[in-house]
């Protein structure tokens, strides 16, 4: 691979990487990233490359990484030169030949596909490429269009935008989309001041949790003194349930090291470091390639785009400790100490790593970056809402059909993520809450369903933005089960630095755990809203400072819940083990024996045809047998 | 100078002190357990709490780390911070019902256990203040023991709680330890002493002929001073 030193340079990568994306021969691309493979992508395209290989077909097989919609994976895209990309989801090895047989004859008989594109768009760049000519052929007109898909109409992508579109191994790929174009804006034509003032107007706000504003943690960055400082790129990302971090590193690693030299320059860096927990070993191993390559290239190392900017970038494992996702702790664990935050009075932007200035972003921040500087700030600040701008990614996983990560602008309803993108609740079931911001975020209740999320909207309802997870829970989902769900995970990565985090979260758990088992008492619900209070105001990081917010907020929306649990001893959602009781009712049941066989521990009798019973003192209450039976006879109370 | 307030009252303090620093040297008591002139602040205990207001916002902050600023003004007992303090005490007395030192504090605050909270057995009188830990490693200069685990698994202890190979035997640790909880134990002679799982042996004054020092104690001593081991065989009270 050639240096890249010139905008000449930058182009010739741009018309090799558009011939891959875009080539004259047909390309297939197999959605690779961890939701793929975990659904099995790797044997779809083991299959597919033998099949290939066998036939001997003049076929492109190529990897990409996830477009978002977890739920239909494996997803294979095929690209036939002149007609528009079809995406087929469940992809099987089984699939495999058949698939093969309707792209040599150009049809979609035998496997329909999931949506086709038409287009693609290229948002650095501004506007869209058409895969043909003309209208859509008419064997293709029944096939929706990607935004004709729910899941796809209202998302509007810049940190995902290369995302499940691009070989992440690529680096011709990514300046295509284009790529480094932004940097060498920065480097040949911008002064470090312009670049952060851009960022400014953006009104970017750290996607990591906190929402501060880039731009202005950049500026004091600049303004620290001292000769050496460090940019670091925050991939710990540890909620329960999130991954817009790890997709965006796993399926465009190159955007975050983009983003990355362009926050150096600005800020007068010349050392980076990105800290991601081993958990994620593709993310891992792609932002390894991307950086090798990148540093191959003259785009990472000495003299960038002969400016004479050094730059460079190394990898720092985690070990998945949830707790380094705060910067200090995750300074101290890069040191190699443990990771254990410090006090903030004295800024990280002044004495961070190695006691230098030191600036940290998370990955959809540092993503966003090189959009910003090519599009121009005001552009950024036109999309979303008013304090917060731009777009934001989001995991929708729990009691929804369309589980996946979603990329919409700041300000959506969240009416619009559950019902319209995420396709609502799975078997009709009624929306109950959603726990946004991670573990130490809140959950959003019904009735603010018309909500618009953005940083400040999710403040004021007792939740907060966090990194963007978003667990969606169903009517059968027990408040009090889930505050005490959040808070056994907290405990658990508690550092123990200080005693009102390490001493006080494990205490609200063992009280939530009794209330639980229906041994409350009258006073837990003020005792637990007191020592809320207490350890927000007294823990030391920002983990114990939002802990207790899942218990407050679940109080504060579901009072009658926890009331139920105490004084009648009764679990409302019927999910609190010691609190429920599961009976079979007679005139429903028609003596099928299914319940009975799926029982494990055999506490179900009866004759065939006839009602069946439950031992209530050998049932284990797992919900075995209400959950198989189809004439609802099996309730619970 | 750095010129701000505290329980009303207008004082000075020198610039990079604290405000933990500034409220001692004007006769203002805040109960701490972590903080010592020898290792500084860790931040851990949370019981300096101070509530600080600056214009319209007010934020409760660890005064043995927070920077005494200009125009703060410092509430050293306000609702919020007591409410801290007494959750902290709490907290602590459920986790080391066994610590006078607890006890004594909690009693002169005016704090009950809470019932709810039931008493930890496990725990001994460790409030993981790291004292120890700093003492050893910034003071001793061998950073024998450390943490373990994480949350309320934390415990101090040496590396995988195998006898430490970098243990002088010299005590600092159980000195500084305020509870009471590191367990230093010495012969009736006083031939050895077992700390952490490790017996030393004694040197006798070369004077007096008392035990007096670890034997690893002198040896490190003169390692690192540059001291011969001979200059050392002699104890304080004869030198």
């Amino acid at each position: 691979m050639s240096k890249i030193k010139t905008l000449d340079d930058l182009n010739q990568a741009g018309k090799r990487g558009l011939a891959a994306l875009i080539p004259s021969r047909i390309k297939i691309m197999v959605g690779m990233a961890t939701s793929g493979i975990a659904s099995g992508a790797q044997e779809v395209y083991n299959a597919l490359e033998a099949e290939i290989k066998e036939r001997n077909l003049d076929i492109i097989l190529s990897r990409t990484a996830s477009m978002g919609m977890d739920c239909m994976e494996p997803l294979v895209d095929v690209l036939l030169p002149g007609k528009p990309r079809l995406a087929y989801s469940k992809m099987t090895a089984k699939k495999a030949p058949a698939l093969l047989d309707q792209v040599a004859k150009g049809t979609i008989e035998a496997i329909k596909p999931f949506y086709r594109m038409d287009e693609e768009e290229f948002i650095v760049l501004g506007g869209a490429k058409r895969y043909f000519k003309g209208a859509a052929p008419a064997y293709l007109r029944g096939i929706p269009t990607i935004q004709e898909i729910p899941f796809y109409k209202k998302q509007v992508k810049i940190a995902t935008r290369n995302c499940g579109l691009i070989d992440p191994e690529s680096l011709d790929e990514y300046i295509a989309k284009g790529g480094y174009f932004s940097l060498y804006k920065a480097l040949t034509g911008m002064k470090p001041e312009a670049i952060v003032a851009d960022v400014i107007a953006s009104g970017l706000r750290g996607r990591g949790g906190g929402g501060f504003r880039t731009g202005l943690k950049w500026k004091s960055c600049r303004d620290a003194e001292g000769e050496i400082k460090y940019v670091i790129c925050n991939g710990d990302e540890g909620d329960p349930g999130a991954y817009m971090d790890r997709s965006v590193m796993e399926g465009d690693p190159h955007s975050v090291i983009e983003g990355m030299i362009i926050g150096a320059f600005a800020i007068g860096s010349h050392e980076g470091y990105i800290y991601v927990r081993n958990e994620y070993p593709l993310a891992v191993k792609n932002l390894a390639f991307a950086i090798a390559k990148a540093r191959k290239c003259g785009l990472l190392g000495k003299n960038i785009f002969e400016t004479g900017f050094d730059f460079d970038i190394k990898i720092s494992k985690g070990a998945g400790a949830f707790v380094c996702g705060e910067s200090t702790a995750l300074m101290a664990s890069l040191e190699g100490a443990a990771g254990e935050p410090r006090a903030k009075y004295i800024h990280t932007v002044e004495h961070g790593l190695w006691d230098r200035p030191s600036n940290l972003n998370n990955v959809e921040t540092w993503a966003n970056v090189p959009a910003i500087l090519t599009r121009g700030g005001k552009w950024f600040a036109g999309i979303g809402a008013k304090n917060s701008t731009g777009t934001k990614v989001f995991s929708l996983v729990g009691k929804i059909n369309n589980i996946g990560l979603v990329e919409v602008p700041m300000g959506t309803p969240l009416k619009d993520i559950v019902y319209e993108i995420g396709g609502g609740i799975p078997g009709g079931r009624k929306f109950k809450a959603v726990q946004t911001g991670g573990p130490s975020g809140g959950c959003i209740p019904e009735k603010l369903i018309d909500l618009p999320v953005d940083f400040d909207e999710l403040r004021k309802a007792g939740s907060m933005m966090g990194s963007g997870g978003m667990i969606i829970m169903d009517d059968r989902t027990c408040m009090v089960d889930i505050a005490h769900y959040f808070i056994e995970f907290l405990e658990s990565e508690s550092c123990g630095k200080c005693v009102p985090c390490r001493e006080g979260i494990r205490r609200m758990k063992d009280i939530l755990e009794e209330i639980c088992a229906g041994k409350g008492q009258a006073g837990d619900i003020e005792l637990l809203q007191e020592m809320s209070k207490a350890i927000i105001d007294g823990s030391l990081c920002a983990l114990g400072g939002s802990a207790p917010n899942p218990v407050l907020s679940t109080i504060q929306y579901f009072r009658d819940e926890y009331e139920a649990h105490i004084s009648e001893k009764r679990c409302p959602a019927a999910v609190c083990k010691a609190l429920i009781a599961y009976s079979i009712d007679k005139k429903k049941c028609t003596g099928c024996g299914v319940c009975r066989k799926k029982c494990p521990v055999k506490c179900i009798t009866g004759e065939k045809k006839k009602p069946h019973v439950i031992d209530r003192k050998k049932c284990i209450k797992c919900g075995a047998c209400y959950e198989s039976c189809k004439f609802d006879a099996v309730t619970v109370k | 100078m750095a010129k701000f307030i505290i329980d009303g009252k207008k004082i000075e303090a020198e610039n990079g002190a604290t405000v933990l620093d500034a409220a001692r040297e004007n006769g203002i008591e805040i109960p701490t357990l972590c903080t010592h002139d020898e290792v500084g602040s860790a931040g851990a205990c949370r019981l300096c709490v101070v509530e600080v207001k600056q214009g319209n916002r007010a934020k409760i902050v660890a005064s043995c780390l927070y920077p005494a600023e200009d125009g703060i003004a410092v509430d050293t007992k306000s609702e919020r911070v007591m409410a801290v303090r007494r959750l902290v005490l709490q907290l602590l007395l459920a986790r080391c019902p066994g610590s006078g030192l607890i006890q004594d504090l909690a009693e002169q605050m005016g704090v009950k256990p809470e019932p709810r909270f039931t008493a930890d057995t496990d725990k001994g009188k460790c409030i993981l203040c790291r004292l120890c830990v700093r003492t050893c490693e910034q003071v001793v200069g061998v950073s024998a023991i450390g943490f373990s685990f994480r949350g309320a698994d934390k415990t101090v202890g040496t590396p995988f709680h195998e006898n430490s190979q970098v243990c002088i035997g010299c005590g600092a640790c159980a000195y500084i330890c305020p509870t009471g909880h590191i367990e230093m134990e010495t012969t009736k002679t006083g031939d050895s002493r077992t700390i952490w799982g490790r017996t030393f042996k004694m040197a006798t004054c070369k004077v007096c002929g008392r035990y007096f020092a670890p034997e690893d104690q002198l040896k490190y001593i003169s390692r690192t001073a540059g001291v011969p081991l001979e200059n050392l065989a002699v104890c304080i009270s004869c030198r």
